[in-house]
């Protein structure tokens, strides 16, 4: 918290807002994607790299690299958002829906996703704000396979939350039929993480 | 920094220091000046200054109208004893802050600031040596606040740094640095210029290896005090090298700038 | 080479907002692998999302802050990852 002071001539490196509508209240555009790190990046090789859904299913479900990306892929233009206020619109992926790796199993009893992913990073989610072609795995991102640092080789994608919850480094869902924190919304993130009603924190 | 009596076993009373939470602060930029053509030196007026520990940092933040903030950290360069703290800003070309700092500030201004901060990476005359100092580019500015810190308490534990720059031009605090070199024998430099060097020039030409250390560096069985500090892949293979060499890892402290430098 | 991943020190600053003690010089132990040693020798993360101390041995997550900003200034503090912090005064 700033105590009233401003730097004389400070603007920072922020873009002009053009399209307000499509951002969200709070958040200001930026030119480069900024990468957060809350550990090492993971460099696991594509031979060893599996996806497994598993917890409240039939059966568990994994699939390997060639697995994955024999799946049906799409290409998706979405604009993101990060908690930390930068975002950027028009961001193009390319990814399988979660609705077609959902497919293979039966997610009767479950409620909420926890992406649980190399290094140990967790999120978690309500089922239904993953299905319905709210979200991807993707493995693409402006035509590249996604780099390292960005949660190459697949994040999760889910835009229309705060991009805390598009899980780098992804390698695999648990179903639940209850609720489970993950490792921002246990210390003080937002459960759910809607931008447009800025949930960044508890109480929002 | 506000104090009060402790009587101890043997009655006499002692003053002991209340800790207390770090605050924002402001600075004023008394000075400007360019060191190299990528760095500027500020000098900076604190009020209330309580000193620093040579190798300490402060945390700098700019504001802008609308509210958005910015925070980087810069190694206080100049010596505790000094009284006015030094930075020294390294202009990156893609950077948020420094080239604010490098093209922007000028003397009059306030700084928002707040130290000195991190007593780990720090060197205090009395904690003894040698003295292994290695520095990439701008890692030099903690190292040089040690470094005047020694000569200021006239201190001779011996002291060699190992100073990796671009070019000649490059070499941050050159002048500085071979002034306090001509004056103190047991204080030794040795430069290695990475991209380009003068002609005639007889030092090193190339990146740290085993082979330089082993050449440059106080023997581990000298049991040197080793502070590093510069870009990440530098500071990494450094340290990593002087562990291999046989220095006690406790014993060599490290202060990465991350991918591009401080 | 993790270009993100910082010494121990660069945890100083939000820190400093929250223990009135130098935890940099801190000691600690990783309650995963052990492993003792100082703050300030560790791996550390800092961001503007939060920033996380990592065992340097095992990546154990040490300590995670979070800071909130805007509105009441808050602070999330987990010190799961460590056994104990052993502060003291620099005399």
């Amino acid at each position: 918290m700033s105590g009233g002071f401003i730097s004389r001539g400070f603007r920072g490196r922020r873009r002009e807002v053009e399209d307000d509508v499509r951002v969200p209240p709070g958040q200001y555009l930026v030119e480069g994607f900024p990468v957060l790190s809350a550990g090492p990046t993971p460099r696991t090789p594509l031979a060893v790299w599996s996806f497994t859904i598993e917890g409240e299913v039939d059966a568990p479900r994994t699939w390997s690299w060639e697995e994955f990306r024999a799946l049906p892929s799409e290409e998706i233009t979405r604009d993101i958002h990060c908690v930390t206020k930068w975002s950027k619109l028009g961001t193009t992926w390319e990814g399988v829906s979660v609705d077609t790796l959902l497919e293979e199993v039966d997610t009767a009893a479950a409620e909420y996703v926890v992406a649980f992913c190399d290094g140990g990073y967790t999120t978690n989610l309500p089922l239904e704000e993953v299905t319905g072609g709210k979200a991807w795995v993707a493995h693409t991102y402006e035509g590249e396979p996604l780099a390292p640092e960005h949660g190459g080789p697949a994040r999760l994608l889910v835009p229309h939350l705060y991009f805390w919850k598009s899980a780098k480094w992804v390698r695999g869902l648990r179903l639940l039929t209850e609720d489970e924190p993950g490792f921002w919304e246990s210390l003080g993130y937002h459960n759910h993480g809607d931008p447009w009603r800025e949930q960044r924190y508890w109480g929002d | 920094m506000a104090t009060r009596g402790v009587s101890s076993a043997t009655g006499v009373t002692e003053m002991a220091s209340v800790p207390r939470k770090l605050a924002w602060r402001i600075g004023e930029v008394v000075e400007t000046s360019p060191d190299t053509p990528r760095t500027k030196s500020l000098l900076l007026e604190i009020p209330g200054w309580e000193g620093h520990r040579a190798g300490q940092h402060v945390d700098v933040r700019l504001t802008a109208e609308d509210g958005y903030q910015a925070e980087r950290s810069y190694s206080i360069a100049s010596a505790p004893e000094d009284g006015r703290v030094e930075l020294l800003v390294e202009r990156l070309d893609d950077g948020e802050v420094s080239p604010y700092l490098t093209d922007e500030l000028r003397v009059g201004d306030g700084l928002e600031l707040r130290g000195p901060i991190g007593g780990w990476f720090a060197w205090e005359a009395r904690e003894g040596g040698p003295l292994l100092l290695i520095a990439g580019g701008s890692g030099i500015a903690p190292l040089m606040a040690m470094i005047r810190h020694r000569q200021a308490v006239g201190n001779d534990t011996p002291v060699r740094l190992l100073f990796s720059s671009r070019s000649y031009e490059d070499v941050i605090f050159r002048e500085a640095l071979e002034r306090l070199a001509a004056e103190d024998e047991t204080l030794e430099i040795t430069y290695t210029l990475t991209r380009s060097a003068p002609p005639g020039w007889k030092g090193y030409d190339r990146r740290i290896d085993e082979e330089m250390l082993g050449e440059v560096a106080f023997s581990p069985g000298e049991m040197p005090l080793a502070f590093v500090c510069g870009p990440t892949p530098l500071v990494e293979a450094v340290a990593t090298t002087l562990v291999g060499l046989g220095h006690e890892p406790a014993r060599v402290k490290t202060e990465r700038f991350g991918p591009t430098g401080g | 080479m993790d270009e993100h991943r910082l010494d121990g020190n660069a945890a100083a600053g939000v820190l400093a907002e929250i223990f009135t003690f130098e935890v940099t010089t801190a000691r600690t132990a990783c309650v995963r692998c052990g492993a003792a040693g100082e703050i300030g020798s560790q791996m550390a993360y800092v961001s503007e999302i939060g920033t996380v101390v990592r065992c340097a041995r095992c990546d154990n997550a040490l300590i995670r802050v979070v800071r909130q900003d805007d509105g009441p200034q808050r602070y999330w503090l987990d010190l799961k990852g460590i056994e104990y912090l052993q502060l003291e005064e620099r005399l």
